[in-house]
Parts: structure tokens; sequence; C-alpha cells
């Protein structure tokens, strides 16, 4: 029994921080107003940049360095997931297009964009004259995994919190970090004032649009992270077509769960990765299991009516979330 | 927005007081032709875009793609029905989703209104079908269908009618209600763990083929349902109440409309809507289900309703050209052997480039000439007569 409940926490913290990422990323992207349903798309792109980028140098060294193996992946994540929020910011911002729409599309694209090259990657690297067979980055997925040192010595406390690759540990410091900076900084404050009200923020002086891009950006890219953890760390370096499957909505729904608030949404990730794979551990039968997994949805959905019912002001979404800012029509 | 940031970094050099290089008006109103010329552009711009991506990754000479796009799409009489069946069901989704966009409703679940649509049909299908006759069970099918839609649509009207909840999250989570529930149904109607029930198990109340086609029937409801909409929308009580909700809920409550009233009223039409697109999907033509059945075309269908400004004539137009798009960039990744989501990027270009050129047509550039170097500003003044 006891090995059990370890095995389930430390599959729920697997299983939620992919959620973590993505959560704090649209906390920080929605706190400015921006509600970015382009976010499961930038996680797919994130995840197909590291992807690449790993492929890329697995293939141009026959050595790989640990340490470059790291951060090869991870910057080529962090550009491709920046680059895929500039396009929903400059389309929103710059030329202020439907929020939803451009969300929506960003999704459709990045989908896609994963998907393509998930299945073709292998195909057009052949084109190219190399001779890789499958694109297994398991050797890359070694090295995010490694565990932390100890973590075989303290028994059920080192499975507990010790036994996860680095990513796990630095989505909760973001975590902490976001809601620091939101909470306890100028920057944050002027950010919450720009997602809450632009034409004041404005009028006091605020770089609305910057403070838009920037905290747009931020949040694709750390969003963008839960995808390269999921890849690298979660399924072992090896992409399989919408294997990431409705994770990235999940996140969203988990931003409402945690009510706009970064730490809230650390213990929500884990309780959403707990309630994903419930279905794994509960003893019914085959055609019930998906009336489990249909939790976290059920969750999230009653959450956000008693929220609005509550219509406490501490719980509310900002509330310029969706609406773009133009000064001249103010 | 940028030349407004730009004036600000300008103006806080005080020593060097210069114009920005451009600024930007919203337009009054745009004379059709030159929306149709901007669309027309950001379009063809776009098919560039895609035919340089693949021209980069298959090598192959531009025109042989672009003409495998019209290949796929009107190559074959099959293929010509294949395209007019997908625009008619993602126009029919789109027409669904319009009244409640007038109402900036922002329903973003019609994937599962469509879906649970779809679940209602294939369940009566399989659990009354074969006890009564067609006759009896296709209404009953589309009934269930319809209550089904209307029940996926309502609740979060009813929530954001009395409560203010916020609608956009609270339908997209029901989609995904709606998915677990077909998976579901999938594995207690097919013990076999197939992931799809279909045409053995769902042998009754397949409606009728039109004159020996399997889709005629869908693309002429979904006609009569364009006019439908249009005329609701465009001449009726309703479809006023829905526009002025829609401008203002403020100025809709001073003139006597009941706000919530019309909230959930609409709806139930536009959930209904949904659920008889559910409908003529399985009973109509796949007389089957899976849980990807309805293939993201809930979430196409708001960005066709979008882009063509709910107007359902030219809905026809971008579900056509979204369908002419996706399955010849199907045909294009089957010939030179890339994947099938290949058709998803172009999809995605494309969007961008409808989203992107609103811009223009809702606000005019104005670009000053003293910044311009000399030997430009003739050229410029020259294109600002041609804009005027």
């Amino acid at each position: 029994m006891f090995p059990t409940i370890i095995q389930f926490i430390q599959r729920a913290i697997l299983q939620g921080t992919t959620l973590l990422y993505g959560s704090t990323g649209e906390i920080i992207t929605e706190k400015s107003g921006h509600l970015n349903l382009g976010i499961p798309g930038i996680m797919y792109i994130g995840a197909i940049s590291g992807v690449i980028g790993g492929f890329m140098y697995k293939q141009s060294v026959a050595q790989m360095n640990t340490v470059l193996a790291l951060l090869i992946p991870l910057f080529s994540c962090l550009l491709g997931s920046l680059l895929a929020s500039l396009i929903y910011c400059f389309l929103t911002v710059t030329l202020h297009a439907n929020q939803n729409v451009t969300g929506l599309a960003l999704t459709t694209f990045g989908v896609g964009l994963g998907n393509f090259f998930g299945g073709s990657l292998i195909k057009l690297s052949q084109n190219m004259g190399s001779t890789a067979t499958s694109i297994a980055l398991t050797p890359i997925a070694k090295v995010y995994k490694t565990k932390l040192p100890f973590a075989d010595k303290l028994g059920w406390f080192g499975d507990i919190f010790l036994s996860y690759g680095f990513m796990v540990y630095l989505a909760v410091i973001l975590a902490v970090v976001a809601a620091l900076v939101l909470n306890k900084t100028r920057v944050g404050l002027h950010l919450r004032a720009v997602g809450e009200n632009p034409a004041t923020a404005d009028a006091a002086g605020v770089p609305v649009a910057r403070y838009r891009y920037l905290a747009t950006c931020i949040g694709g890219m750390v969003a963008g992270m839960g995808g390269l953890y999921y890849i690298m760390d979660y399924t072992n370096g090896i992409w399989s077509n919408n294997g990431f499957g409705d994770r990235g909505w999940l996140a969203i729904a988990l931003v409402i769960f945690a009510i706009w608030r970064p730490l809230r949404g650390i213990l929500g990730s884990y309780l959403f990765g707990a309630l994903y794979i419930l279905f794994l551990y509960v003893p019914v039968s085959m055609d019930k299991q998906p009336l489990l997994q249909m939790l976290p949805y059920v969750v999230t959905i009653v959450v956000l009516i008693f929220t609005s019912i509550r219509s406490k002001k501490e719980s509310q979404p900002p509330a310029g979330l969706g609406l773009n800012y133009y000064r001249e029509e103010r | 927005m940028t030349a407004t940031g730009h004036e600000r970094n300008q103006s806080a050099k005080a020593h060097v007081k210069r114009e920005p290089l451009f600024h930007v008006s919203k337009r009054d109103r745009i004379p059709l032709w030159k929306s149709i010329t901007i669309r027309a552009v950001a379009i063809l711009a776009a098919l560039l875009l895609s035919g340089i991506l693949t021209i980069f990754l298959t090598g192959e000479n531009p025109l042989a793609v672009y003409k495998y796009y019209f290949v796929g799409a009107f190559g074959s009489s099959f293929k010509v029905w294949n395209t007019l069946q997908g625009t008619a069901i993602l126009l029919g989704i789109a027409l669904a989703l319009t009244p409640a966009y007038k109402m900036r409703f922002w329903n973003t679940g019609a994937e599962g209104q469509v879906l649970i649509g779809c679940l209602a049909t294939a369940f009566i299908m399989w659990k009354v079908g074969g006890t009564v006759p067609d006759g009896l069970l296709i209404p009953l099918m589309l009934l269930s269908a319809l209550a089904a839609g209307i029940l996926w649509g309502v609740l979060p009207a009813i929530c954001k009618a009395q409560w203010g909840t916020n609608e956009t999250l609270f339908t997209l989570m029901m989609n995904y209600v709606a998915i677990q529930l077909v998976e579901c149904f999938l594995k207690v109607a097919d013990k076999t763990g197939s992931n799809t029930v279909g045409p053995n198990l769902l042998k009754n109340g397949w409606l009728p083929k039109l004159g020996g086609q399997d889709y005629l029937l869908n693309i002429l409801v979904v006609a009569v349902l364009t006019v439908i909409v249009y005329v609701y929308l465009k001449y009726s009580k309703h479809g006023y109440e829905i526009s002025v909700v829609g401008e203002s809920e403020n100025t809709a409550r001073y003139i006597g409309i009941n706000v919530k009233k019309v909230i959930i009223r609409t709806m139930v039409l536009s959930g209904a809507l949904c659920g008889l697109m559910g409908f003529l999907l399985v009973a109509g033509t796949s007389h089957s289900i899976d849980s990807n059945l309805v293939d993201g075309r809930g979430f196409t269908a708001i960005m066709v309703a979008w882009m063509a400004k709910f107007n359902p004539f030219f809905m026809v137009l971008a579900s056509l050209l979204l369908v002419f798009l996706d399955k010849g960039a199907s045909e294009v990744s089957t010939r030179f052997g890339l994947n099938q989501d290949y058709s998803e990027i172009v999809t995605g270009i494309i969007l961008f480039f409808l989203i992107g050129c609103e811009f223009f047509m809702n606000y005019q550039i104005h670009i000053n000439k003293s910044r311009l170097p000399a030997r430009w500003r003739k050229e410029a003044v020259a294109d600002k007569k041609e804009v005027q």
C-alpha cells in the first residue's frame, strides 16, 4: 500500500509539472490582460523546438557534452516559444486583432507545426543526407532526468521530494518567482495595472504595449518549457504525435482554479496531475475510466461558477482580460 | 500603437524633436472593393509564404505544388463532393455560432456542442435502432441531438446571465466533458476496444441519400440554414435584440430588452444548431462516432464566422477557402510524403494573415512625408493619392 501511495504522489508531480509550467506562463500572460488561447499551441512549439535542437546537436557530434545536451534543447525551446508569442503579440497589440481568434489560430498552427515536424523530422533529415532512423533523444532525456544526489538513500522522503529531474524544481521556482514579482515589485504592480485597466495605467505613464509584449513573451516561454519538460523528462525524449494531448487546455483551466495566483497554481497543478492519473489507481471498470478523466474539467467548471457567484474582489479575472487597448479609442 | 510609442520615445529626447514616420487613425468605413483587395492581398501573401515553405521542405517546383492544391480539392467528382461536404459542415457550425458571437458571447464550445449532438444521435441509433421503424427513429435521433446541443450551450449561458461567469472558459471546458462522455460510450458500446463505434453497430437510422449522392442532403440543409440565419439576424426582432446586446448591454437594458432572456434564448438556438450539425454528421454521413469526429472544426468555425464579419454569405466563401486549403495541403503532403499535419500549418499561416489584414481595414496609415528621404517623397505622395 505504502509504495503505491509514494508512486502515486510521484506520478502526480511528474504529470502536474507540465501543467505548472503552462499555468504559470498563462497567469503571467493573463495578468497583462491577454487571454492567450494560443498556449496549447505554444507548448507544442516549445516541445518540438527543443526536439529539433536536440536532434540537430545529436546528429552533428559524435560524443555529446552533458552541459550542451541540456542547454541546446532548452535554448531552442525558448527561442521557438518566443517567436510564437511574438506572432500573438504582434497581431493583438500592434495590429489590434481579436485575442480569442488569434489565440485559436496560434493553437491550430502550433499543434500542426509540432505534429508535422515530429512526424517528418526523420524524412526531412534524410533528405538532407542524414542516416538517422529515429528521433531517439534518450541520451538527452537521461541528462534531463538526472536525480538529485542522495535521492536513493533517504527512503520515502527522497522518493517524494528528491527523485526528479531539474525541470520539476525549476517549475516550482518559476512559479514562486512569478508570485514574488507580481505581488512584491513595482514591475508587477505596473503589470497588474495594465491588466486591470490599461487606460488608467497609460495615464499613469506605464508603457502598456511594452508590458503586454513582455508579459506575453515571458509567459509564452515559460509555457513552452512545459512542452520541453514533457518531451525530455516525462516521455524520455520520445515524440509521439498528439501525445501531448489536451494538457495545454488543462493548463488554461488551471489558471482559473488557481484564481490567477501562481502559488496556488503549484498546488493546483499537482492536484490536477493527481486527477489526471487517478483512473489508473481507482479500481473501476474500463468503461468508467473516462468519467474519472473528466474530473479536472468538471472541477474547473465548478470553481469557475463558484468564484463568479461569490464575486469576491480578490478572486476575479483581471478586469481588462481579453480586451485590446488602443489609446486613441478611449 | 507603434506610432504612439515611437512618439513618446522621440519626445523624451527633447533635443531631437521629429515627427514620427507614420501615424495610424481609425477608418470611418471602407469601400467594399478596398476591403476585398486587402483580403485578396493577404490570401495571396499567405499562399506565397506557404508555397515558399513547401518548396523549402520538398524542393519541388512551386507550380506543381499549387497545382496539387486544386487537384486535392477539385481533382475528381468524389473530391468535389468531399470538399462541398466539408464546406457544408464547417459552414453549418459557423452559422450555429454566429448568433452567439453577434451577441459577443464567446462560445468556444462548439466542438463539444456538436460532439454531444453526435453522441446523442449515435446513442439512440445504438440503443433504440432496430426496435422501431426508421420513420420514428430518425425524429427521435434528431430531437435528442438538439436537446443535447441545447443542454451543452445553455448551461454556460445561464451561468453567464445569472452570475456573469466567464463563458469563454466555461464553454471550453464543456468540450472536454463531451469528449470524455464519447470515450465512455465507445468503451460501453464496442467491447473490442477499437476506439470507434462504426456502421456495423449503428445499422439503423441512416438519412436517405438524395439522388444517390451521400452528401447532397447535408449540403442542402446547410444551404437552407444559411438563408434562415441571415434572415433571422437581419430582419427579425430577435436578431435586432441580439445585435443591441452585442453592441452594449447597458443600451439594451435601457431600451427595455431583457438581456438575460436574450443571452439564454440565443444560446439555446446556437446549441440546438450545433446539435443539428452533430446529427447530420453521424446520421447523414459518417454513420460512426469517435472522440475526434468533429476534428477541431468547432474552433475553425469560430474563425470562419469572425473573418466573415458574421455575414452568412461571406461565411460560405470563408469556409470554402479553409476547406480548399485543407484538402489541397493534405494532397500536397500525400504526394510529397509529408506528414498530414502540414495542412494545419498552412491553415494557421492563412489565418494569421487574414487576422492581421483586419488592421488595414479598420485603420488607415498616414505616412509622414517630411520624414522620408527626398527621392522617395514623390512616390509616397503618389501612393497616397492611389489610396484615397
